[in-house]
C-alpha cells in the first residue's frame, strides 16, 4: 500500500524569525566564605600554593539546606528585574547544572513552580559549558518564535560532589548561581554559537563512579575528579581557537570587544587563553574566580554579573563568552552585554 | 633533526619564556619540579611549546615520566618527526 501526504506541508504556519538578546542577568553567591586556609590541611597545601596554581583566594559554599533551587531563585530575581518582566511572562526555564541531586525530575520545573511559572522547563547537562549551551538554545528558541522570554540558569552546589581530600579539585570547586533572561529583540544580541564535544576525553573530568557502581559495590559517596594537566592542555590550546571562531562567526574582531568572559576554571587557563587569543592589553577579562572559585555552569553569568555591577564593562557593548568542561564539551558566542 | 645540544638550548629558551628562569639553569640533570620549581601547569605549557618547536607529540600520559630536563631532551630526540 502506498500512502500519500495531503500536500499541506507548505501551509504549516511558523512564526517570523526574530532577533534575541540577553535582557537581564543576575547572580547569587552563598554567604559562607571559605578561604584557602580552611582547605589546606587536608590536601597538605598552603594558601600560596593554591593561589599560584589557580588564582583562587576564597570561594563560597552553600549553607546547610541551601539548595540548587534556592540559589537559582536568588539569582533569577535580579535577572527578571533587569529584564523588566515577571516570571509569568517566561515561556521556558532552562537549568544548566551537574549538581542537582535527583536523577529525575529535573530542577527546572521545581524552579519554575517556585517562581510562579508554568513555562516549559528542563535541565541540560553540559557541565561548565552548560550556561553557554543554554544561551545558544534560548537564543534560537526566541529567534524561531518558540518563546518570547527564556530563563537560563547556571547553578551548582559542587561542594556536595567535591572530595576535600582530593589535591586536584578540593580547592577548585565551589557553589553559586547565575541567571540570564533571553528575550525577543529588535536588534541582534546573541551571535552564532560555536560548540562541540570530544567524547574521547570523557574521563578527563568525571564523577568517580557511576551511581550503579556506588550502589552495587557499596563504594560510598562519589565525587568529581579531574585530570588537571589534560584539561589545561585542552582548555588553552583547544579552546582559544574556538573562542576565535566565535568571534569570526559573529563578524567581530578582538579590538571591538568590551569584555572577555571565559569559564572561570582556573586563572592560569584564563591568562594562557587570553595570551593565545592575543587580546588587547586593556580589554577587561573576567577573573571572578579569585573570590568565587570554579562554579561550573554558574561561572560565566556570575562573572559577567560582577563586571556589570562594578561598572567594569559597558552595557550594550560586546562580550565574548566561552564555557568548556566535562564531556569534554564546549560552547562559545559573542553577546551584547545587558 | 635537532641534536641533543640544540634540543637542550631550545628547551631552555622555552622554560625561560614560561618561568623567567635563566636558561643556563636548565641543565640535563635538573629536575623540573624539585630543582627548577616548575608546577604541573607550567610543565604542560613547556610540553606544548616543545611539541611545536621540535615537531614531536608528547602524550599527557608521558608527561609524568619526564622528571628531569634530560628525560625531556631524550624523549624529544627519540621521537622527532
Amino acid at each position: 500500500m502506498t500512502v500519500t501526504p495531503k500536500g499541506l506541508a507548505g501551509e504549516l504556519r511558523t512564526p517570523p524569525v526574530a532577533h534575541a538578546r540577553i535582557s537581564g542577568i543576575g547572580g547569587y553567591r552563598p554567604r559562607r566564605v571559605v578561604p584557602n586556609a580552611e582547605l589546606v590541611d587536608r590536601i597538605d597545601s598552603s594558601d600560596e600554593w593554591i593561589r599560584e596554581r589557580s588564582g583562587i583566594i576564597e570561594r563560597r559554599f552553600a549553607g546547610e539546606g541551601e539548595s540548587v533551587i534556592d540559589m537559582s531563585e536568588f539569582a533569577t530575581t535580579p535577572a527578571l528585574e533587569m529584564a523588566g518582566i515577571t516570571a509569568d511572562q517566561l515561556d521556558a526555564v532552562i537549568v544548566a547544572t551537574v549538581s542537582w541531586p535527583y536523577q529525575t525530575p529535573a530542577a527546572a520545573p521545581m524552579l519554575a513552580e517556585r517562581l510562579g511559572s508554568k513555562a516549559a522547563a528542563f535541565d541540560i547537562s553540559a557541565a561548565c559549558a552548560g550556561y553557554c549551551h543554554g544561551i545558544a538554545l534560548a537564543g534560537d528558541m526566541v529567534r524561531a518564535g518558540t518563546a518570547q522570554h527564556v530563563l537560563v540558569v547556571g547553578v551548582e552546589r559542587l561542594s556536595d560532589f567535591t572530595s576535600l581530600d582530593d589535591r586536584g579539585t578540593a580547592f577548585i570547586f565551589a557553589d553559586g548561581a547565575g541567571a540570564a533572561v533571553v528575550s525577543r529583540s529588535e536588534t541582534p544580541g546573541i551571535g552564532p554559537t560555536v560548540w562541540g564535544s570530544d567524547g574521547a576525553q570523557w574521563p578527563a573530568i568525571s564523577q568517580t563512579e557511576s551511581w550503579i557502581d556506588v550502589h552495587e559495590k557499596n563504594l560510598g559517596w562519589p565525587h568529581i575528579g579531574m585530570a588537571g594537566q589534560t584539561v589545561f592542555r585542552w582548555a588553552v590550546w583547544g579552546m582559544a581557537p574556538v573562542a576565535q571562531q566565535a568571534l569570526d562567526a559573529a563578524g567581530v574582531t578582538a579590538d571591538q570587544l568590551d569584555a572577555f568572559v571565559p569559564h572561570q576554571a582556573n586563572v592560569r587557563i584564563i591568562d594562557a587563553m587570553a595570551k593565545k587569543l592575543d587580546l588587547p592589553a586593556d580589554l577587561p577579562i573576567a577573573r571572578d574566580i579569585a573570590y568565587t572559585g570554579n562554579t561550573s555552569a554558574a561561572s560565566v553569568p556570575l562573572a559577567m554579573e560582577r563586571m556589570i555591577r562594578h561598572g567594569e564593562i559597558p552595557r550594550g557593548g560586546l562580550a565574548l563568552q566561552i564555557g568548556f568542561g566535562a564531556g569534554l564539551s564546549f560552547a562559545a558566542q559573542v553577546v551584547v552585554i545587558p | 633533526m635537532a641534536d641533543q645540544q640544540e634540543i637542550l638550548s631550545g628547551l631552555a629558551e622555552i622554560v625561560n619564556e614560561e618561568t623567567g628562569l635563566d636558561p643556563a639553569e636548565v641543565q640535563m640533570d635538573k629536575s623540573f619540579t624539585d630543582d627548577l620549581d616548575i608546577d604541573s601547569l607550567s610543565m604542560m605549557t613547556i610540553v606544548v611549546n616543545a611539541e611545536e618547536k621540535f615537531g614531536v607529540r608528547i602524550p599527557d600520559d608521558e608527561v609524568k615520566n619526564l622528571t628531569t630536563v634530560g628525560d625531556a631532551v631524550t624523549y624529544i630526540q627519540n621521537n622527532q618527526g
